[in-house]
């Protein structure tokens, strides 16, 4: 193999699996460790400026960080990552000093914002104090989008959410809500320079079955009904209660439906248990507040008596299993089974839709009827309109909204700058030495056994009763620090440098993982088999030096690392060395 | 600085036939100097009991004083230990093994406690041909007191303050060849590739094994001028063969070159092979071994790898002609049978 260039950053910021993992790129070791400094101001301030909204995050996030972490692979359950940061949310003190405040000087520049959730919110912020003018539509009488409306106060309360998006409209955003936009064209008339689409994926899917028009006052549309429980519309639901979909969407309805009088609420997924979208604690809350999961049912039809709904009837099946691995849900050959509900919610899936986007623009339309948007640059085809969040390249989260707008707003401030679109701003990134001594560094090296602490949550009975109670406790300061130590702190690379090396073999006899292997050099395949413990895990780089005056190379397996440091601290000429790598994306205005 | 290894392992450490990974052989973490050569040398014991399947109590690791006899506590941390006085370990290793025969044997010392405050004792163990293991983790200098020069420093080699040793040094594999070693080794801790199928072969060995490993002092005797640092070390070693240990009931697949090869096969079965032997050395005859010796330290070279292997097996259990049974497990009336006994005994003798 080729000696490792460490020179390219894309090199160890993939060592840092939760930072490389995440959409937004957080610097995650470096707020958790601001976290076990009690320093939550700086912690909340990181987070902040890489995604946003770390209060909300801390609640909601997918957590795409999680699976990703380097613990899940040394023992078995990752730091939990989501629910430091709300710790550094909660805890965190006055922010006027970190936050830019208004009035920024202007740069003549008017950006229109269509759509006022996450997506809009980090355009707006981002560009906001660098001088643009900033109008932001939304039909409803608040910012937000989805995570007002879509996520339930009982997992996000209203003022956390109502903090967050104040720190962005107080930058001096121009806001027109209760203002529904229906034509773009319209907008394009007006003198905005740019325009930014936001408007997330608002259509939920529908299910046409037999018996859905005839029950049509007893059926609603999963995201449609939360939102109306958000802006208190709807302030009640049947007894007996059926949730059809296996994503985060069905969890919300089912525990929200249960909070509204649903007394008996099961969720009915088609796939398996294992299979279904929504995240496993999400399941587990659901499940914890007596919500069966009935999986494998498919919906056949919606059942009525005498004009109104009784239930619905489902087919059993089973998924089998192409040489490909392509499922396919067979039916089990079972009669089919009658669930009974007095409210049907459907929460399978939702999309996008364009209705106010006049096809005569020039903008140019995709097979599925999808504007054609650059996955780089977020730009569509008409140069000035500008797409990011779900309205971009359909449902995802809200991270990944977060880290698309962070990437239209640069795309947005170099199209002002009539500079090109395609060339982006670098990633500022550094590396430096943390050792403090003979044998003493400037992070906590101990790695702590300590397996996953739990989140406590607030007393069911009380939970189910007030559908805005947080269910969620969080983690006190004390626990916090526990499960701030469990970071390895995969930032804190292990730095080899070949000239220095005299092969004494310390390294190798000390490192816990066996991660280090001294041996004749070979193609990465055979390398990864015959090192001192094999290297099976291959999305995990391996870091090969240069030639040593034995003729072998020194090859490090990224691995199971634990970037414990005692490489270094028994290197007798530090040939190793234990260095700070930081990343930033780049953001608009670099 | 840290004091505890982390407790994390990799997931997928390979298992030997008791079902142990390294970790059931490993001790505390090590408080020699960093890049220490014993280290090295404490890593390849404990590859060697962990690739032979050695049940970790059925080894008593005995050592002396000095930075080497600091090392048992750095490896088979589920074993038997002695930390006895400086240069008194052979007597205590005697006095165990005479009580126990049944275990095995790993005797650590370095070149202070064996070639001057230990040197009295040193050469009994040898000359008693007792069944154990004798590492001399070798290093040319007192590493504990700061660095002057040892009994087995070279003549001429320079220390780190600049002086030159003006005395002879002693070559502790010639002396243990000359007091009638059985086994006798040489190596050098930056060679695990040697190293650890050597200390395998000596621990498969009954009766007196020697092994003499080189093992610089990477705080005192590692600068230019020293014949004990890595770089020179490095570049003056030369190997009386590659060393290959086959355990016991392995069938030998690879394939050896006419000529330059032996095989040995140890009292337990197991055999070793070495290829590439040095010209005019045959590891059975003590002549060709002590004049590969003495030739090697003429070219002012290191003489590595296996040097002498006797197979008369004759050790000091069956010269005393003592019990099968460990005597730690002989019972009273056995060791005192009685009155009767006593008289029938002398019975006998009127």
């Amino acid at each position: 193999m080729q000696p490792t260039n460490t020179k390219d950053p894309e090199y160890y910021h993939k060592v840092v699996d939760c930072q490389y993992a995440c959409p937004a790129h957080t610097p995650v070791p470096e707020y958790i460790r601001l976290i076990a400094a009690e320093k939550y101001t700086e912690a909340y301030i990181v987070n902040w400026e890489s995604n946003v909204f770390p209060g909300v995050l801390g609640r909601t996030c997918d957590r795409p960080c999680e699976p990703a972490c380097r613990r899940v692979r040394v023992e078995e359950e990752p730091v939990a990552i989501c629910r430091l940061k709300r710790v550094a949310a909660d805890n965190k003190g006055d922010l006027s000093h970190y936050i830019p405040q208004g009035p920024f000087p202007s740069n003549g520049k008017k950006i229109a914002l269509i759509g006022g959730g996450p997506a809009s919110l980090t355009v707006a912020r981002d560009l906001a104090p660098l001088g643009y003018e900033i109008h932001l539509f939304d039909e409803q009488p608040a910012g937000g989008g989805m995570m007002r409306t879509q996520i339930p106060s009982f997992r996000l309360p209203i003022s956390v959410l109502e903090e967050e998006v104040g720190f962005i409209l107080n930058m001096g955003i121009h806001t027109q809500f209760l203002t529904y936009v229906d034509s773009l064209k319209s907008v394009l008339e007006k003198d905005y320079d740019v325009v930014f689409v936001g408007t997330g994926a608002p259509r939920g899917r529908n299910l046409d079955i037999p018996g859905r028009d005839e029950a049509a006052a007893h059926i609603h549309i999963g995201i449609d009904w939360l939102q109306s429980v958000a802006f208190e519309h709807t302030a009640s639901i049947g007894k007996n209660v059926i949730v059809l979909g296996g994503g985060n969407t069905a969890m919300d309805c089912c525990r929200t439906a249960r909070r509204l009088g649903g007394e008996n609420v099961k969720v009915l997924v088609r796939s398996p248990f294992k299979e279904m979208k929504a995240s496993p604690w999400e399941k587990e809350d659901a499940m914890h507040e007596d919500i069966p999961i009935l999986d494998n049912h498919v919906p056949v039809s919606f059942v009525l008596e005498n004009g109104t709904l009784t239930g619905m009837m489902f087919e059993i099946v089973h998924a089998v299993y192409d040489s490909n691995g392509k499922r396919s849900l067979v039916p089990t050959g079972e009669p089919h089974v009658f669930i009974p509900a007095d409210d049907v919610l459907i929460a399978i899936g939702q999309e996008n839709s364009f209705p106010w986007i006049e096809r005569d623009l020039g903008m140019e339309f995709d097979k599925w009827d999808m504007p054609v948007v650059d996955e780089k640059t977020y730009q569509s085809t008409i140069p000035k309109v500008f797409f990011g969040g779900d309205a971009a390249f359909g449902p995802k989260n809200i991270i990944t909204a977060v880290a698309q707008a962070h990437q239209a707003a640069i795309s947005i401030d170099l199209y002002c700058k009539e500079s090109v679109l395609t060339e982006r701003p670098h990633p500022m990134v550094n590396l430096v030495s943390q050792k403090m001594g003979i044998h003493e560094w400037s992070y906590d090296s101990m790695v702590t056994i300590d397996q996953r602490f739990v989140v406590p949550q607030a007393d069911k009975k009380l939970t189910l009763c007030n559908r805005k109670m947080e269910v969620e406790l969080g983690f006190d300061v004390a626990t916090a620090w526990k499960e701030a130590e469990r970071c390895l702190n995969c930032d804190i690379q292990t730095v080899f440098r070949e000239p220095l090396c005299i092969e004494c073999d310390a390294c190798v006899d000390i490192c816990p993982t066996s991660c280090i292997t001294f041996t004749t050099n070979g193609t990465e395949a055979e390398l990864r088999s015959r090192l001192k413990a094999p290297a099976l895990t291959l999305s995990q780089d391996l870091l090969v030096s240069d030639v040593l005056p034995t003729k072998r190379v020194m090859v490090k397996d990224e691995d199971v690392c634990l970037h414990c440091g005692l490489c270094a601290e028994r290197c007798p000429t530090a040939a190793w060395d234990m260095q700070l790598f930081s990343y930033n994306t780049a953001k608009a205005g670099a | 600085m840290s004091f505890l290894r982390p407790k994390f392992r990799h997931p997928h450490l390979p298992t030997n036939e008791l079902g142990y990974t390294t970790t059931e052989y490993e001790g505390s973490l090590s408080t020699l100097c960093a890049g220490c050569g014993h280290d090295s040398i404490s890593a390849a014991i404990v590859q060697a009991c962990f690739e032979m399947n050695i049940e970790p109590h059925k080894v008593a690791k005995l050592s002396g004083i000095g930075c080497s006899s600091k090392t048992p506590a750095y490896f088979l941390g589920n074993s038997h230990g002695f930390n006895t006085v400086h240069g008194r370990m052979p007597s205590v290793a005697t006095g165990a093994n005479l009580a126990n025969r049944d275990l095995i044997y790993l005797g650590v010392s370095g070149d202070g406690d064996t070639a001057s405050i230990g040197m009295g004792q040193f050469v009994h163990a040898v000359r008693r041909n007792l069944n154990m293991v004798y590492i001399v983790m070798n290093n040319g200098c007192y590493g504990l007191t700061k660095g002057q020069d040892s009994a087995t420093a070279d003549r001429g080699s320079k220390s780190k303050a600049g002086s030159v040793n003006p005395f002879e040094s002693i070559d502790l594999c010639g002396l243990a060849l000359e007091l009638g070693a059985s086994f006798v080794g040489q190596s050098f801790s930056g060679d695990k590739e040697q190293l650890i199928p050597l200390i395998k072969a000596a621990m498969s060995h009954k009766g007196f094994a020697f092994v003499n490993v080189i093992s610089p002092c990477v705080t005192f005797n590692n600068n230019v001028g020293s014949t004990k640092s890595y770089d020179y070390v490095r570049q003056h070693m030369e190997a009386t063969a590659t060393v290959d240990f086959v355990p016991m009931m392995t069938e030998i697949t690879a394939s050896y070159e006419q000529g330059s090869d032996a095989t040995i096969s140890m009292h337990d079965g197991t055999l070793l092979h070495l290829h590439k032997l040095a010209d005019g050395w045959d590891p059975s005859d003590k002549l060709s071994a002590i004049h590969a010796l003495q030739h090697a330290r003429n070219e002012a070279k290191v003489l590595t790898g296996l040097i002498y292997y006797s197979a008369d097996g004759h050790e000091l259990h069956d010269v005393l002609n003592s019990s099968e049974r460990p005597l730690n497990s002989l019972r009273q009336e056995e060791l005192c049978p009685g009155v009767a006994k006593l008289e029938e005994i002398n019975k006998g003798l009127r």
